[in-house]
């Protein structure tokens, strides 16, 4: 009997301890294989796969990156000497192009003779770029030179200021304006929810009757259990709309209604664990604040929350947290225009938000598609630096005053 | 002066003090002892009203110091625990330097004056006995300190607003017999400027500090005689059985 009993409790153990692992494992391995898909985009090719980019044999420039290719066939470079090149007016030729230099039958039946033509066009024209299709490129042709493109690289992602991941020839993977959308959504979303947060937090420790706080207190919880979508709706229905005749703004999807939607949905969270923290301050303090002859307010400010504010400041970090992470709401009330934001009146598009709108259209395995991931390993590492704050923020002692 | 008329007291339905009439001096130490729960603590929160701070509590009957009602309408709370002091039943330093533990009562009650705040501070100190101890780290935490410390700095601290009323509940009870006696001495020491309330739970604690003693029991005050009177001979059998150890 006793050794079955020992027997069963090993089993559970057993059982617990696996679980354990699984879960860890699995965990790490979503981390890992995050990092993995996101890290192919540094091996792709500035030019969309499938395509090469021609010039004349001539030419002496011989690699070009991804902002050159784009402003070249954007027509913002217009000579070769500004991509290292000699004093040459660029000539950019689309593939598309040859259809209207030749006619059909010119081509052949199966465009067997275009990669002859192409061959053609290249060659004779001094100065010429030419974006064609792997498969159509003319081989063993001397007057044409394939340009290699640089790989895109880290400081191209990071620093880069465009994000267009469907630009031809060159995709514009820059995720600058992402990062500063989202911190610019989130900051002013603190910016809000902070002072308001911190008064119900007060009101409701120190001021509230203990009726109003058991209505309120369940509330407010309660705020924090609705869908992010929901509140992205009413912000759709009922803020955007506002903020565009308030401001009178062409259009109100900005950066301001996002953080003031955010702000809403941080709010529980900063209320819940700032007002706990201040009701765990000890009985004594307070008693020690009043009995020197402190008014309750002088004693809030002055004891319950410097008391508090280690739990305060866990309080803010988790706030953030939620709104940095948070996709739904933002997607639907920002606008998403990939810009870097100026001021609050203006689209903005958050990491989150991207990767929702982008991920279903962007060709498994292809750059875009690795450079979302990589976007998440962006988020990924923004939220653990904040998970990790806070966590040694309310490890930390109260504050003793020093 | 001190004194309570017929004071009755409830927390909602319990009747924790019951009709209470209790005079003492100034400059003298009284002791208030008893069984726990038995109304001792409430009686002393009366003076400073931190009893108010308790959703539901009722109190009846009159309270006076210096002959003045502080349950009258016309009185400040804040204005009468400025005169009315309290030191708690374990040290209860604020998260901030020994300096501005001490400072705290006149920064609140708003003395700007940095000069006449240090000398506060350094008077306060002397008076609690602690001066010499702390007087090359007043800038270090109040946490740094030993218990017997810390109970000593709130002492200090309760000091440093000039009241003329100290009121002590269980002040040496969460400390060592060597910091308890130094509480003990200063308790001595401040009777000269002081009127001094006190709960303890120690008998041999009232009898070597207090001038006079009160009993309590079940929210009723039993006893209330000169100390050496009470613990020589006590008028009452539930007094005698008391502090002979008998129940309690």
């Amino acid at each position: 009997m006793k050794r079955l009993k020992r027997i069963i409790e090993k089993l559970i153990e057993g059982i617990l301890t696996v679980s354990g692992a699984v879960t860890t494992i699995v965990i790490l391995l979503i981390v890992v294989f995050l990092f993995r898909e996101g890290a192919g985009l540094f091996r792709s090719p500035a030019v969309e796969k499938g395509y090469v980019l021609c010039v004349d044999a001539g030419n002496t420039v011989t690699h070009l990156g991804p902002k050159q290719i784009k402003e070249i066939f954007d027509w913002e470079i217009e000579n070769w000497k500004d991509v290292g090149g000699r004093d040459q007016q660029i000539v950019v030729f689309r593939f598309e192009e040859i259809f209207s230099r030749y006619s059909d039958e010119e081509l052949g039946a199966d465009y067997e003779l275009l990669p002859e033509k192409l061959g053609e066009v290249i060659s004779s024209t001094p100065g010429i770029i030419a974006f064609i299709p792997k498969q159509y490129m003319p081989e063993n042709v001397p007057g044409i030179k394939v340009l290699r493109s640089d790989d895109i690289t880290l400081s191209d992602f990071l620093g880069g200021r465009e994000w267009i991941p469907t630009a031809t020839p060159a995709p514009q993977f820059g995720v600058l304006p992402l990062i500063m959308g989202t911190l610019w959504v989130s900051l002013f979303a603190i910016i809000i929810a902070l002072p308001l947060g911190l008064g119900v937090a007060i009101y409701l420790s120190e001021l509230a009757g203990e009726r109003m706080r058991k209505i309120l207190k369940p509330t407010i919880e309660l705020l924090a259990g609705i869908p992010s979508v929901v509140y992205g709706f009413f912000g759709l229905v009922v803020l955007v709309p506002l903020i565009q005749k308030v401001f009178g703004l062409p259009v109100g999807e900005t950066a301001l209604a996002g953080s003031v939607i955010l702000a809403i949905m941080a709010l529980p969270t900063i209320i819940t664990v700032a007002e706990d923290a201040m009701r765990n301050t000890p009985r004594a303090m307070r008693e020690a604040s009043l009995a020197l002859g402190a008014s309750n307010w002088q004693t809030i400010y002055k004891v319950i929350v410097p008391y508090a504010a280690s739990g305060i400041s866990a309080a803010v970090v988790l706030g953030i947290g939620r709104a940095i992470g948070e996709t739904m709401a933002v997607l639907m009330v920002t606008g998403n225009a990939a810009v870097m934001p100026h001021s609050l009146f203006e689209p903005v598009r958050t990491i989150p938000a991207t990767i929702a709108a982008e991920l279903g259209e962007a060709p498994a395995g292809g750059a875009h598609y690795q450079a979302l991931f990589l976007l998440g390993c962006i988020l990924f590492v923004i939220t653990m630096i904040i998970s990790v704050t806070a966590e040694a923020i309310s490890k930390r002692q109260p504050n003793r005053g020093l | 002066m001190i004194e309570t008329k017929n004071i009755d007291f409830y927390y909602g339905d319990f009747h924790a003090l019951k009709n209470i009439s209790m005079k003492m001096e100034a400059n003298t130490v009284t002791a208030l002892i008893g069984p726990s729960g038995c109304g001792k603590s409430t009686f002393l929160r009366l003076f400073n009203r931190m009893n108010d701070l308790i959703p539901g509590a009722k109190l009846t009957g009159e309270c006076l110091i210096d002959g003045q009602d502080i349950y009258g309408k016309s009185v400040q709370v804040d204005e009468l625990r400025k005169k009315v002091g309290m030191v708690f039943q374990k040290p209860n330093p604020f998260p901030k330097s020994i300096f501005e533990n001490v400072a705290y009562g006149l920064r609140v009650n708003g003395v700007k004056d940095r000069n006449f705040i240090k000398q506060r501070v350094e008077e306060s100190l002397v008076g609690a006995a602690l001066w010499d101890e702390v007087k090359d780290k007043l800038k270090k935490s109040a946490f740094e300190l030993s218990g017997g410390q810390q109970q000593r700095l709130c002492i200090a601290r309760a000091l440093a607003i000039s009241p003329s009323v100290l009121l002590m509940d269980e002040p040496a009870s969460a400390l060592d017999p060597i910091s308890t006696s130094k509480v003990e001495e200063l308790i001595h020491e401040l009777k000269r400027d002081y009127t001094i309330v006190i709960v303890t739970h120690n008998m041999q604690q009232a009898a070597r500090i207090s001038d006079k003693t009160g009993f309590f029991m079940l929210g009723e005050l039993v006893e209330y005689s000169d100390t050496k009177k009470m613990f020589l001979n006590p008028e009452k059998q539930q007094t005698q059985n008391y502090i002979t150890g008998r129940f309690g």
